[in-house]
């Protein structure tokens, strides 16, 4: 079977989520290679542009990790990042791109686990779905 | 001196631009007689081949109006392009791609299947006749502009110099643009030829939008009646005003503002904006769904984002060839 290659970008929150990333790296467990990370301050932080914008630059799948409900340090920025994917999910739909090559999800700093067992899940969505072809922006 | 000569071209437009010239009433007369308009298919006896025959750069100023969906349409753009010193992008469509751009939500095989096939049910065609951009007949070969599968602004086709913005571009606006064309007092090559600052900053409704906004009822327009001086959206009437510059309008609140309706972004986003939907998504998410939103499941905060019942086509009305994913992927 040929091999196929795409890239999941991926926005950690500073706080927790990248934290999290870390202890599974030092834990040495296995996560997709396709994976490329971006830290920011928060999940609320990414905007709805910063999607769409890595899907224009080739990415298969955007991943969107921050604290649990509750635990944010700006306290409200992963309810923002929550309303905006719903609504930026539905949006994608529209333009024919699938709604689950976008997830928003929650990863503490402590763990490394889930972050491990979300990204393994979400590379073998986007396996699925295959790489999200080349977007029929000129024709 | 030989007065300047002056174009106007249409391409996928429905005639309201030619209109906002005709609008521009007994000032057209003025214009008229400081210029020569040398090719206006819509309003004058042009044809193609009186353009093909000026020379390069002969024209001071293009004006045109429309999308371009057709290879006739590209052609006469690029055509014009040659010939013309200036090129104008008028009109919504041409700016942005305007209403003929939300066809990039299907492509050429489904919108001639809506057009023309079976399932059509204003049409009776059996033989499933579809334009064919070569036919033969008897007589010979009959031709028809090809269909493009995507509609595009005239800009991602030729080189624009301006953009006179709105569905249709506000009298106002074009007879400033045309005097400081006259007067060769233009701006940076690319501008778009209206105001920057935002819809909302000159709606009189603004100064009713509370402190902090936070909704959970999304109505549409045509469900209510609008109460004729509060701010839309903060009646949970989605109005496009934050994205949308004050094109429309020299003084008071806007042309669709006055008349009760909210705002649909025809003039376009202020400089700093490069895409109207992403900025609308944010700008609702963060008035809708605030209260209470700890307890909130992600089903109920979804519930409440459905009531947004199509926010591609709302969102992007006059700019889905200019947004940045342009047109539907289409599997
Ligand atoms: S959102 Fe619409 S109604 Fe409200 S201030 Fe802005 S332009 Fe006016
Ligand atoms: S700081 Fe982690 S989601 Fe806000």
């Amino acid at each position: 079977m040929k091999k196929e290659k795409f890239t999941i970008v991926t926005f950690l929150c500073n706080w927790c989520s990248y934290e999290g990333a870390d202890r599974a790296g030092s834990a040495r467990l296995n996560c997709p290679a396709n994976i490329r990370v971006i830290r920011v301050m928060c999940s609320g932080r990414v905007e709805p542009q910063f999607v769409i914008q890595a899907f224009r630059d080739g990415a298969s799948g955007v991943l969107i990790l921050g604290c649990h409900p509750g635990d944010c340090h700006y306290k409200k920025g992963n309810y923002k990042a929550r309303r905006r994917i719903i609504l930026l999910k539905k949006t994608l739909k529209q333009f024919g791109i699938e709604q689950d090559r976008v997830r928003l999800d929650w990863v503490s700093a402590s763990e490394g686990t889930r972050f491990a067992k979300i990204a393994n899940e979400m590379a073998d969505t986007i396996k699925q779905l295959g790489p999200l072809s080349e977007l029929e922006a000129l024709n | 001196m030989a007065k300047p000569k002056v174009a106007f071209y249409w391409c996928a437009s429905c005639g309201g631009c030619e209109e906002a010239i005709v609008d521009l009433n007994e000032d057209i007369l003025k214009v008229v007689e400081l210029v020569d308009i040398v090719f206006w298919p819509c309003a004058m006896d042009f044809k193609y081949q009186d353009v093909r025959n000026m020379k390069d750069n002969e024209i001071t100023v293009a004006f045109i109006n429309g999308a371009i969906r057709t290879d006739e349409q590209e052609e006469m753009a690029n055509l014009l392009r040659k010939k013309s010193q200036l090129v104008i992008a008028f009109g919504a469509c041409s700016h942005m791609g305007g209403i003929p751009g939300l066809a990039n939500f299907w492509d050429k095989e489904t919108i001639f299947e809506s057009s023309y096939g079976k399932d059509c049910p204003s049409v009776d065609n059996p033989d499933n006749i579809v334009p064919l951009t070569i036919s033969s007949v008897p007589e010979g070969e009959l031709k028809l502009p090809a269909f493009h599968n995507t509609v595009k602004s005239l800009d991602q086709v030729i080189d624009v110099d301006y953009y006179i913005p709105g569905c249709s571009p506000a009298p106002y606006l074009t007879m400033k643009a045309i005097g400081a064309i006259l007067a060769g007092e233009l701006p940076k090559k690319g501008t778009v030829l209206a105001p920057e600052k935002s819809l909302c900053d000159v709606c009189e409704r603004n100064e009713t939008k509370p402190e902090k906004m936070s909704l959970t009822k999304i109505k549409r327009i045509s469900e209510v009646i609008a109460d004729p001086e509060k701010c839309f959206l903060a009646e949970g009437i989605i109005c496009l005003g934050p994205v949308t510059i004050a094109g429309c309008t020299n003084e008071g609140s806007g042309r669709c503002i006055t008349a009760n309706m909210p705002c649909r972004g025809c003039y376009g986003p202020p400089p700093k904006i490069t895409d109207v939907g992403v900025k609308m998504i944010s700008a609702l998410a963060s008035i809708i769904g605030l209260e209470g939103e700890e307890n909130m499941s992600e089903e109920e905060v979804e519930q409440l984002m459905s009531q947004i019942e199509d926010p591609a086509g709302y969102f992007y009305r006059f700019s889905l060839p200019k947004s940045l994913l342009r047109r539907k992927r289409m599997n």
